[in-house]
């Protein structure tokens, strides 16, 4: 085993030198219109301050089992990957992804906070730089809800007052917690209630009230489709794509934020880049990350500036010129009633709770 | 013969040496040449094919990490019964503090962390909320470590801790196949999981019954097509020819999505049902996102992979003999019973056993448009690959999978003999 993993590691080391060329570094993002609004506040920018090519690949839905892969062989041709913070815990707990120092890798903000307290609770693993905050919420159609629009995260479960068919993702994170919510447990005990045998069950057969009534999504672009298609009246997915499904595409549909869950999407660089493409990474993140920066990625997609000092220069939409900020899931008005991704308690629960439903939704 | 040759002594070749070595030498060499021509696809299949499913079959019962990780804790557990419910002595705690100072130090017990995660839930947050405390004793001076290491987390205080340790510290283990057929590795042996974790089997089960479903939906949808296509006139099997095979073009995923806006609720089947008044608006039919939306898109799917030998097997059936039985009094169905059917039988074999091998195998398809009840195993393998990262199940189920494509084969060719199988 040694001596065939030296001899790729060898191989591999010698096509990254002739490969990469000292003026590019790939970054791996979502794609659509999410990678698009990177393009226009980060890559295009630093492009022409520094004069480096970025290259896009559009590969973070599977970038964990990736790059374990590339570590394995010994050849990591990413220099900076877009994840969400779950994915960012998995790489940096398997050792996959460099450690950041806040304070020393990080533009402090215009005011001189420092980067660690301009992020603050957001940094919620040591390898994880946030990027934006985006929120799984509710979409409704507005026509196919008669004159009582839902206000309420439970009208999910009310298929009386709503009927027709609603949309959830296929696993159990989030579909959990909006049960219990919506079985009476309140809000600060979901987890205590959800790390029992009883509470999943609980969850479980809360979620099989609808069960007949569910089409289960899979890919983000998905509700939308069904919500256009008036396959479903209400859906979960991401607050963006539902943006684009109002403001861009002027369908009849209108957000729910009632217990939005609160997600981050951030940057890692890859562990065990040579020192020179490491560098070029860290630069681009001192960059990509100021509060400008943050700020100007608001222009073209609604999703929340994770630094604090970003939040008062969110302008207007670059295209459609309307203000982002009550588009924002982090706006007062939709941030009523919110819930914050729990990292550690999935970390722990995800195995076993996902065999779990996975065997529930089989039933 | 022999008598000249006894007589002559060795023969010898037109250089002088014995004809024997000559010919020896240049069957050698005409061997080496051969081995030469096929050199790049047999480095090929080796790199791309033979090597990748071996590391899968090591992957599925590999697991050194947690003896590379805790050398002396795995030698300190031995001495431990992991039934007296109660915890270990100083001796493991000792040896785990040594261990677990040199592990932070790599970074790597986070990694342990998550592998014996998949076994007893909270073994992540347990190693990684312990990582930085632990990682800044000294093994040397800071004893005794027990009070402390129940201190930093109270999980080190559960017997249960060190037995998940004990039980899954072999290098080699069966732990992932056990996983893989709904049972799991325990001290006191194999056990059933939960009931309500148990999913694989099932899903094994409905890949087998689906994918023969859709074998034989291919085999009716396909033989009348492909009899048509092998004796209609050249220029109109040519043409139907390019409509099986314009499909068959087409991207997977274009065509699945297709399937999508097709059978939706809102999609254009119930559409035209509605409007011609066949079902009513408020009781459209469900014919997505569950077992039967995956029978249909992946039997049009798989079709060209039916028709295609079925027809060149059939090409070559000679019409004289269906004449010949015609004329000797046969009645249609006779003649095609008796005479035209023996002879398509190898293009069905060819055909089914294409069609049944890839199905099984298949993803995106049952993904996209099979719901919750129509998809496949393969949809947990993608989920073991890509999102909980435990491989080794992955490789498990992946082997498993290859075993019972490699019985069927078997049984199908003692059954039906593969050498009755033919392409054209």
């Amino acid at each position: 085993m040694k001596p065939t993993k030296t001899l790729l590691t060898a191989a591999a080391l010698a096509t990254a030198a002739g490969g990469v060329s000292a003026e590019e570094m790939t970054i791996v993002s979502w794609g659509g219109a999410y990678s698009k609004s990177q393009l226009k506040a980060y890559h295009e920018p630093y492009s022409e301050k520094t004069g480096v090519t970025i290259l896009n690949d559009d590969s973070s839905a599977e970038a964990v089992a990736k790059l374990r892969a590339m570590n394995e062989a010994g050849n990591i041709t990413w220099d900076v990957v877009d994840v969400v913070a779950a994915d960012a815990i998995r790489l940096c707990d398997e050792g996959l992804a460099l450690e950041i120092d806040p304070d020393t890798m990080l533009a402090p903000a215009p005011d001189g906070t420092s980067a660690a307290d301009d992020f603050g609770d957001l940094l919620v693993s040591d390898c994880f730089i946030p990027q934006i905050v985006y929120s799984t919420t509710f979409g409704y159609r507005t026509d196919l809800v008669g004159d009582t629009p839902p206000t309420d995260v439970c009208a999910v479960f009310d298929t009386e007052t709503y009927p027709g068919k609603r949309s959830l993702e296929k696993r159990a994170i989030n579909n959990m917690e909006w049960a219990l919510i919506c079985d009476g447990v309140a809000k600060d005990d979901v987890y205590d209630v959800l790390a029992t045998s009883e509470g999943q069950d609980q969850a479980l057969a809360k979620l099989a009230t609808i069960k007949d009534d569910v089409v289960w999504w899979s890919a983000g672009a998905d509700t939308p489709q069904l919500l256009a298609d008036g396959e479903i009246v209400m859906g979960s997915t991401y607050n963006g794509r539902l943006f684009s499904v109002i403001e861009e595409q002027k369908q009849p549909v209108a957000m729910l934020w009632d217990a939005q869950i609160f997600d981050l999407d951030g940057w890692i660089i890859p562990a065990g880049l040579s020192e020179e493409r490491q560098q070029r990474a860290l630069d681009y993140i001192m960059f990509a990350t100021d509060t400008q920066r943050l700020a100007d990625q608001a222009k073209y997609i609604s999703y929340g500036p994770a630094r604090a000092s970003s939040a008062p220069l969110v302008g207007q939409h670059a295209e459609l010129g309307i203000d982002m900020a009550p588009h924002m899931p982090t706006d007062p008005e939709n941030a009523k009633n919110t819930f914050l991704y729990n990292y550690e308690f999935w970390a722990d629960y995800r195995d076993d709770i996902e065999a779990k439903f996975q065997a529930w939704l089989a039933q | 013969m022999t008598d000249a040759s006894q007589n002559a002594g060795p023969m010898l070749a037109a250089d002088g040496t014995p004809l024997k070595q000559s010919l020896a030498r240049s069957l050698r060499r005409q061997k080496l040449r051969a081995l030469m021509l096929i050199a790049p696809l047999l480095l090929f299949v080796i790199f791309s094919f033979i090597v990748p499913i071996a590391s899968m079959l090591f992957r599925s019962v590999e697991n050194s990490i947690v003896q590379e990780t805790l050398p002396l804790t795995v030698e300190a557990l031995q001495n431990w019964d992991e039934f007296s419910g109660e915890t270990p002595d100083e001796t493991v705690y000792d040896a785990f503090v040594r261990d677990m100072v040199v592990a932070v130090d790599n970074k790597t017990h986070t990694r342990l962390g998550s592998r014996l995660n998949y076994e007893e839930t909270g073994m992540s947050s347990l190693f990684r909320r312990s990582g930085r405390k632990l990682g800044k004793l000294d093994p040397e001076t800071d004893g005794p470590f027990k009070e402390q290491l129940i201190e930093i987390h109270e999980g080190w205080g559960e017997p249960q801790t060190w037995a998940v340790i004990k039980t899954h510290s072999p290098a080699v283990t069966n732990g992932y196949f056990l996983n893989a057929v709904d049972m799991r590795r325990t001290p006191e042996g194999a056990q059933s999981q939960p009931e309500d974790k148990q999913i694989l089997i099932k899903l094994f089960g409905r890949t087998l019954f689906m994918s023969l479903i859709i074998t034989g939906a291919c085999i009716l949808l396909a033989y009348p097509v492909s009899y048509l296509l092998a004796t209609l006139p050249m220029r109109v099997s040519n043409m139907l020819m390019i409509l099986v095979l314009l499909p068959f073009w087409t991207s997977l995923l274009v065509r699945t999505s297709a399937w999508k806006v097709m059978l939706q609720q809102q999609g254009v089947i119930n559409e035209t049902l509605v409007w011609l008044g066949l079902v009513a608006d408020d009781a459209r039919l469900v014919i997505i996102n569950n077992q039967f939306g995956t029978i249909i898109a992946m039997t049009h799917i798989l079709l060209p992979f039916m028709i295609l030998p079925m027809y060149s097997v059939m090409q070559t059936i000679p019409p004289y003999y269906t004449r010949a039985a015609k004329s000797m009094g046969a009645t249609n169905w006779t003649t095609f019973w008796r005479i035209y059917f023996p002879q398509s039988i190898p293009g069905i074999g060819a055909g089914s056993i294409l069609v049944f091998i890839l199905a099984i195998g298949y993803y995106i398809t049952p993904e996209i448009v099979g719901g919750t009840k129509g998809v496949f195993i393969s949809n947990r393998i993608a989920y073991h690959i890509s999102s909980s990262l435990n491989w080794g199940l992955a490789a498990a189920l992946g082997t498993i999978l290859l075993a019972v494509v490699m019985l069927l084969y078997w049984c199908y060719d003692k059954i039906v003999g593969i050498d009755n199988v033919k392409l054209g």
